[in-house]
């Protein structure tokens, strides 16, 4: 008995490595923390009650940020670990393996379970919020998202200590990654995991949707709407086509592995490249859904800081559209070597290039409202400007990638890593961090020290680009992607060791901003105003943080910049402020089906990675339950009562006033 | 004082406010037009899976084609089925909107029956064609076979439990602005795998016999 | 740390270091990159393809950085500040039809070029030369490459030799995952995938040796998959061929077996090859596709067998 289970545990559990034991202890001592600290104070009931049942967007919107801060974290050690291990030739810090480990969950983790969550943490706390609405359309769902996601990201991450993390890069080509290369649990967790957390996107997608296009406060027409919720979406509206492409195709993947189909096999007639074609008509939309509400939070900050008007509106909403509308027509850039022939590689060469046009427009846009504007230097604006050449220039070198047959001697080399990295952290790393400096005061009610905020904002800058510079040039050097070793002789190692000295800044940067959290929290220095930028559209008309119901009344919009127009029609005395008549506000009931149901797709995902019926089956039959429990719960709202509102708004207005 | 009253209640119409604020039919509207958007996504999982059907088609490894396998005569009946399986949704549609809930629930039940006859006669193909030694795993066309109609059954399935509960909460609740928006999307689901369904039946099975 | 003194500092080294990073990629490092030292016709014009529209694009990039340094600066908030400010000035039709015109130019330009190079420079296409061409066909294993001669009998791994000016018509296939088959200085790369024969027309104007690479991410040794690539005068290359075919081993179709097994491997030289072994490599992945015969058919043969 006791072999067995030793031989089920070696098996089970990923060995062999120090690393990972140092992993699996800290993972059992923090939740062994949490579990004796919840339990210490008393806070099971709290947490329930106020954070894992809650419907409210923006508790939802911190959560996911929350996660993403740590996803960011572990994606960064990936990170800080390859380039330790490429610092200096044939190094012997990773083993093959394992560095081919890293590599995928670096990116798998950066792209789904930090950017994408650390986007939708920025969709729910501020939407509902600059379009005057008191929640998203459907708060059940949109908690259903959250734990969805949560639960995927779990699972995926849980690979690293049970079972072992996938290896086969972030998309996953087979034949690599189908069963005859790659038998080990990773790929399934893999797909497991994207699954899982992909059906919560595909839902958020829906819900910003039909919440901006909905929900919008009396008076504001779409074109009087603020640019982040333009940006929101035209990013929804790419979810919506691609996801369920990404749901197909993962699940074909999953049915060669599982069920012994022969999709992407090579062998019984299956079809690699039809997954290579498939898995990029979703991952090349997904760029442009991470990077379009960066785009939607520097139009914000833009108009702010500079204090004058966005620039171009409509220009600014066309572009947005067409970038999304083109963004579902070059997905075969990605694969220019395939042979697909002239006329394939022309055509979507030249789509790719059309998308240098609506983006080039949009920094134009950016540059002229700054122009003839009043220019202060916070951290949001900072990271603005920072911005602005990074994308510049990574952008060019997109346009260079795209001329197929100059790709032919870029592609799979460091140059197409330089650029991803070049646009990905510059455009959407830089224009989150922006957007979270910009919405800090409105979550949290103060701001963030200013001052470490921009020792971050400068080591980040340095940082990437000691870290990427080098590996256009190493591109051009012939390194190609994803080798964990090189040699002496390849003449690789001067860059290298410069590029991750870049990395090595970009690190110390992020624990500065966990430091400035921190310092702000202890010195905390309430924002009693609600709005400490000078804001110019809704979310800066309440106090901060805002109150459950965020309006105690809604809002009657005439103007594009409503906000910074009431202020100029008051300070004019064109308007006084009336008092305002309240109603019962009608709120939706907290539910604890989400999260359970979140889990039961857990449980039915982890059996599916180690073929255990026994919990696949109950897990999808927990699933079934709670929807079916939740259909059949009609006692899901209530109101507020008046007199609480009154309440609630007097003493926020102490506050504020 | 002067940051708080920024609301312009004073600009809103008590009405407004009302419908805003008090919004249960607005909100069952909403609901309605985020299932029309749910369908669109489930569009293209299908459009996924037809794509990659009709690129597959060919590769059948040695094994049997669609022109081996397939017997047009039992798909006929099931495609029929399914066509007056839409019909009746909608007949119970039209008795919701009487306010006779009687006949609601049964036009509901015989489209339950008839969406169960399907996946009857679906389960009942799949297992003659594995008897016959054409599996998921014979043959790329095959896989993309299973799971394209598979996938159409699966949603079949799903959405015979969800009719049968909602029969069950009509019969609680009677026919109420949230029943009635229930009753609105199961039908608006059915129609839709109806729709789905004339695909697949003439991509896989005319075309395939042909 | 803390002091605006500190913070001016780290602005310093900030720019300090922009500053090294470009001399180092300027200078030191240009004669290492080797995708911009091309020794064959294709890589030429892929770098010439490189070096134009860097420059178209830069047409447009470089003003748009001057641009952006002088409005933050001239627009910066400061007290005394002579430049305007307009908070309500938001749309100017002539200037935004200036900057979708051109991006648009440049794009048209570009795309003009591009759509030119893509059709000359596809790579099925033979080059045009009075010399007749060599075969070679590549087959990526895992994780080494075998390259087979057709018409010279012989077959070696993770080394190749070809004569220079002469073109080479590469057909390229895997016994392996997807990999891309890459000699920087002579051309782009090219995926090599089970099932099909890619071909791929490079050629040498240079003596020399020149790194061959796979670029396509295959697994574990992956980082081990280098060759060479050796151009050499016709005499050698031919006195190369009948040295290997004298003194170096057969290929059979075992040893074929063993070579496949997933390992990392030297440079190895055989002086024949099983006949048929690239095509059979082809059509073990492909005969799994449709061959035309219905099921029936093949029942009813089997049968009657």
């Amino acid at each position: 008995m006791w072999e067995k289970v030793k031989s089920f545990a070696s098996e089970f559990f990923v060995t062999g490595d120090p690393m990972i034991y140092g992993a699996d202890v800290s993972i059992v001592l923090v939740t062994l923390a949490i579990i004796v600290g919840l339990s210490y104070f008393k806070k099971w009931g709290w947490l329930w009650r106020e954070w894992l049942t809650t419907v409210d967007h923006k508790k939802i919107g911190i959560m996911y940020i929350i996660a993403s801060f740590i996803m960011l974290f572990r994606g960064g050690v990936d990170a800080l670990l390859m380039r330790a291990q490429l610092a200096m030739p044939n190094m012997e810090f990773l083993a093959a393996d394992h560095y081919n480990q890293v590599f995928t969950t670096h990116g798998v983790i950066m792209i789904l379970f930090m950017a994408m969550p650390f986007m939708f943490g920025l969709f729910n706390v501020i939407v509902p919020l600059q379009i005057g609405a008191r929640d998203v359309a459907y708060p059940f769902l949109n908690a259903l998202s959250f734990w969805l996601f949560f639960s995927g990201a779990m699972l995926f991450n849980l690979s690293f200590v049970i079972g072992g993390s996938p290896d086969a890069g972030w998309l996953a080509y087979p034949p690599y990654s189908g069963l005859m290369h790659n038998p080990g649990v990773g790929q399934d967790f893999y797909i497991w995991g994207i699954q899982i957390s992909g059906i919560g996107s595909l839902m958020t997608g829906i819900n910003f949707i039909v919440t901006i296009l909905k929900m919008r406060a009396p008076g504001m027409k779409l074109m009087k709407m603020p640019m982040f919720p333009w940006s929101v979406l035209s990013s929804c509206i790419a979810i919506i086509f691609s996801f369920p492409i990404l749901t197909a195709t993962l699940a074909l993947l999953f049915l060669d592995r599982y069920a012994g189909a022969h999709f992407f096999t090579l062998d019984g007639g299956g079809n690699p490249m039809m997954y290579i074609n498939l898995i990029w008509m979703w991952g090349h939309p997904e760029v442009y859904i991470i990077v379009l509400p960066a785009f939607g939070i520097f139009s914000e900050i833009v108009s702010t800081f500079a204090k004058k008007k966005l620039f171009g509106y409509k220009s600014m909403v066309f572009a947005m559209i067409i970038i999304s509308v083109l963004s579902f027509l070059v997905w075969a850039h990605h694969f220019f070597t395939m042979g697909s022939g002239a006329d394939v590689n022309a055509f979507f060469a030249l789509t790719t290039m059309l998308i240098a046009i609506p983006t080039g427009v949009k920094v134009f846009n950016w540059l002229f409202t700054m122009f003839r504007g009043k220019i202060t230097f916070e951290t949001p604006m900072l990271w603005t400007i920072g911005f602005i050449p990074c994308f510049v220039t990574g952008g060019m070198t997109g346009v260079l990638l795209s001329v197929a047959p100059a790709d032919f001697q870029f592609h799979n080399s460091y140059f197409l890593v330089a650029h991803f990295h070049h646009v990905i952290i510059g455009g959407v790393v830089f224009g989150y961090f922006a957007g979270l400096y910009y919405w800090w005061p409105k979550l949290f009610g103060f701001k963030l020290n200013e001052r470490i905020g921009k020792w971050a904002f400068w080591l980040w800058n340095i940082g990437f680009y000691l870290c990427f510079m080098p590996q256009y040039v190493l591109g051009l050097m012939g390194m190609t992607r994803r080798v964990y070793t090189y040699g002496w002789d390849k003449g690789w190692w001067e860059m290298n060791l410069v590029s991750t000295i870049g990395a090595g800044f970009m690190g110390i940067a992020f624990l500065f901003q966990i430091w400035q959290i921190i310092y702000s929290v202890k010195h905390l220095k309430k924002d009693e105003t609600g709005d400490p930028w000078n804001g110019r559209t809704l979310e800066w008309s309440i106090p901060s943080p805002a109150p459950l119901y965020n309006f105690a009344t809604l809002p009657q919009v005439s103007d594009q910049d409503e906000w910074w127009e009431e202020k100029q029609r008051r300070a004019n005395g064109q308007q006084v402020p009336a008092k305002p008549v309240l109603e019962p506000i009608h709120m939706p009931k907290n539910s604890g089906i989400p999260i359970v149901m979140s889990m039961c797709w857990f449980l039915a995902g982890f059996g599916f990675v180690f073929h255990w019926q026994w919990l696949t089956i109950p897990g999808l039959i927990g699933v079934v339950a709670c929807m079916l429990v939740h259909s059949f719960n009609y006692n899901n709202d209530y109101y507020i009562p008046v007199d609480e509102i009154t309440r609630t708004e007097s003493e926020l207005r102490k506050v504020t006033s | 004082m002067a940051q708080r009253n920024v609301n312009h209640a004073g600009q809103v119409s008590p009405a407004e406010l009302h419908s805003e604020d008090h919004g249960h039919p607005d909100m069952e509207e909403m609901r309605k037009f985020g299932f029309w958007i749910y369908l669109m996504t489930d569009i293209i999982i299908f459009g996924t899976l037809f794509a990659t059907y009709i690129v597959l088609k060919g590769n059948t490894n040695g094994g049997p084609g669609p022109a081996d396998l397939f017997q047009i005569g039992g798909i006929i009946v099931s495609t029929f089925i399914l066509l007056i399986s839409s019909y009746t949704s909608g007949l119970a549609v039209l008795a919701m909107h009487k306010g006779n809930r009687q006949a609601l629930m049964r036009w509901l039940g015989v489209t339950a029956l008839l969406g169960a006859a399907f996946i009857a006669m679906e389960v009942n193909e799949f297992i003659h064609l594995v008897g016959e030694g054409a599996t998921l795993s014979t043959s790329a066309f095959l896989s993309a076979f299973y799971t394209l109609v598979g996938t159409h059954g699966l949603h079949v399935l799903v959405g015979l439990v969800w009719m049968i509960a909602i029969i069950i909460q009509l019969g609680k609740h009677g026919i109420t602005p949230v029943t009635k928006r229930k009753v609105h999307i199961i039908s608006l689901f059915w129609h839709f795998l109806d729709v789905v369904w004339i695909f697949v039946f003439t991509i896989v099975y005319l075309m395939g016999v042909s | 740390m803390k002091t605006p003194q500190a913070y001016k500092a780290l602005r310093w080294f900030a720019s300090l270091s922009m500053m090294v990073l470009v001399l180092f990629a300027t200078t030191g490092c240009t004669k290492n990159m080797i995708v911009l030292d091309p020794k064959g016709p294709i890589a030429e014009q892929q770098r010439d393809l490189m070096l134009i529209s860097t420059i178209l694009c830069a047409v447009v990039i470089v003003p748009v950085l001057i641009l952006t340094a002088v409005i933050v600066w001239r627009y910066r908030d400061k007290k005394g500040r002579k430049a305007k400010y307009k908070p309500n000035w938001e749309h100017s039709t002539k200037l935004e039809i200036i900057w979708w015109g051109i991006p648009i130019i440049i794009i048209i330009a570009l795309g003009v070029i591009t759509v030119k190079g893509t059709y000359a420079l596809e790579p099925s296409k033979p080059l045009k030369s009075d010399v007749k061409p060599i075969t070679i066909q590549v087959t990526s294993l895992d994780w080494k490459w075998l390259f087979q001669y057709p018409e010279q009998g012989i077959a070696s791994v993770n080394y190749v030799q070809f004569p220079e000016n002469v073109p080479i018509r590469f057909e390229i296939t895997a016994d392996s995952p997807m990999n891309s088959f890459w000699i920087p200085q002579l051309g782009g790369q090219m995926y090599a995938m089970s099932g099909m024969a890619m071909t791929l027309h490079l050629q040498a104007d240079e003596k020399g040796e020149y790194m061959g690479s796979g670029a396509n991410f295959t697994g574990r040794e992956f980082a081990k998959m280098y060759f060479t690539a050796n151009a050499t005068s016709q005499e050698a290359f031919d006195q190369w061929v009948s040295e290997v075919k004298t003194s170096s081993p057969a290929l059979t179709l075992d040893g074929y077996k063993e070579l496949a097994k997933p390992a990392a491997s030297d440079v190895r030289m055989f002086s024949a090859f099983p006949k048929g072994l690239f095509e059979m490599t082809v059509t073990k992945y492909a005969s799994s596709h449709n061959h035309g015969l219905s099921w029936k058919d093949i029942n009813k043969i089997q049968l009657e067998e």
